[in-house]
């Protein structure tokens, strides 16, 4: 399978990047690791007419910590946030989530920026930012602007970014005080989309009840959604089976799946319902131990 | 558009569609046809090659992607007219049947060792889920892999004593 004829262009720079996202930003398309791209234009189903690659960008490939925030290069792909000590150190959900994505080989080349942008609604990177708070920043000629992810996906395959924009960098708070979290994914194989996936995300405070609660759901719902009655059910209560139970409840009746090859929706928003309880124990553990 | 990449060490300069990918080019233009075509989809993982040592998918890379960058192949392994230590390992532990999948297996074997030179059942197992083989049931593969893995490292604690 072959894509539709594209102009390629190989900026060396940012800057380069974005005064060519800024002239002409409404005809080209920026190509990251391609993981997904590549293969919608396989398929003809996106035929842009100038790719911009910045797959081999200086400067967007790091993980760090600073100023409160974990910060991930938009070119940081998937297996480089599995093998981050510094992510297994600071976010479980992040460093949970990770290994679950794609195959070991299309994590390889795959990126958190890229998938990001590309918001495929049964995509994973969005519900663990959903459940963490997480940020992306987006850098554009005329300056920087930080879209909180849950203003940021707007809708399936759609993003708040605009045309000159460029998906610079993806960040989450850092912790205050104990924390953890998990991602619990099911999947008929390997490489699969998820039949369905939840993240969690508790942080303790120091009466040891919850402080703050996250928990987003992946594949059950037209886009990645935020369960927020359950997040706020659980804001202010000592943690406990019982809680996390009832929290689960109102996550499943937040999801929306369909039924289709994977599944039906009652056994998705079942698995809803046992991965958010479980995702929440795990969670709890973790930050107990923190 | 012109593109150089070093294909098993050699640099080589071609001039491609941007839309080329990179395992057409492999195979056509490069004449190296150890690299396969399966699924054509990202799924089943025969076309793998090592991009800057680590394992992609090259029919879900542009061959422009690779400019300026290493990419090795299955024919890459073999050394002065020696087989690779996995080569010769897939070959004792009769790690392939039809052997479509193997240059793939073989090449995803070599960079899990690069990184884990004693790698579990699991482990094995794990690094190679992105490539899917019809007829062995991988455990010959795993076996092959480890059995590669274990003459790799007593090669080279052979090398430190020397």
């Amino acid at each position: 399978m072959y894509p539709a004829m594209f102009d390629y262009l190989a900026p060396t720079s940012v800057e380069e990047t974005l005064s060519i996202l800024a002239e002409r930003g409404d005809e080209v398309k920026v190509l990251a690791g391609g993981q997904s791209l590549i293969p919608m234009m396989k398929l003809r189903f996106a035929s842009p007419s100038t790719l911009v690659d910045i797959g081999r960008l200086p400067g967007l490939s790091q993980i760090d910590e600073t100023d409160g925030y974990l910060r991930l290069g938009a070119l940081v792909r998937h297996n480089d946030v599995v093998d981050s000590d510094l992510v297994r150190r600071t976010n479980h959900t992040m460093s949970a989530a990770a290994p679950w994505i794609a195959d070991p080989v299309v994590r390889n080349l795959g990126t958190i920026g890229g998938s990001l942008a590309h918001a495929d609604p049964e995509g994973d990177w969005a519900s663990v930012m959903l459940a963490c708070g997480g940020e992306i920043v987006a850098t554009s000629t005329s300056g920087q602007r930080v879209l909180p992810v849950t203003e940021f996906i707007v809708d399936m395959f759609t993003t708040m970014l605009r045309p000159d924009e460029l998906l610079t960098e993806v960040r989450v708070p850092k912790y205050h005080g104990r924390a953890g979290g998990a991602y619990l994914k099911l999947e008929r194989k390997i490489g699969d989309y998820a039949t369905a996936a939840v993240a969690t995300h508790l942080e303790l405070g120091g009466d040891g009840r919850i402080a703050t609660a996250g928990i987003a759901l992946t594949s059950v719902a037209p886009k990645n959604t935020k369960a927020v009655d359950a997040e706020q059910l659980l804001v202010g209560q000592a943690p406990s089976d019982e809680l996390f139970a009832e929290a689960a409840e109102l996550a499943a009746r937040a999801s929306d799946p369909k039924t289709d090859v994977r599944g039906p929706a009652e056994y998705k928003r079942d698995v809803v319902r046992v991965f958010v309880r479980r995702g929440l124990a795990k969670a709890a553990e973790l930050a107990s131990v923190a | 558009m012109e593109t150089t990449i070093t294909i098993n060490g050699v640099a080589r300069t071609f001039d491609v569609e941007p839309r080329v990918l990179l395992v057409d080019l492999l195979r056509t233009r490069a004449g190296l046809t150890g690299t396969h075509i399966g699924c054509d989809t990202t799924s089943c993982g025969v076309c793998t090659v090592l991009l800057d040592g680590r394992p992609v998918k090259s029919c879900t890379v542009f061959a422009v992607q690779a400019g300026g960058r290493e990419v090795t192949t299955v024919e890459g392994l073999v050394k002065n007219g020696e087989l690779h230590p996995i080569q010769a390992a897939f070959k004792e532990e009769h790690g392939l049947q039809c052997g479509y999948c193997t240059p793939a297996m073989m090449l995803v074997g070599t960079a899990l060792i690069e990184r884990n030179p004693d790698p579990s059942d699991e482990e094995v197992r794990w690094a190679i889920s992105g490539n899917l083989c019809r007829c062995t049931g991988y455990m010959n593969i795993v076996k092959a892999i480890q059995r590669a893995a274990s003459e790799m490292r007593h090669a080279a604690e052979g090398s430190t004593v020397g």
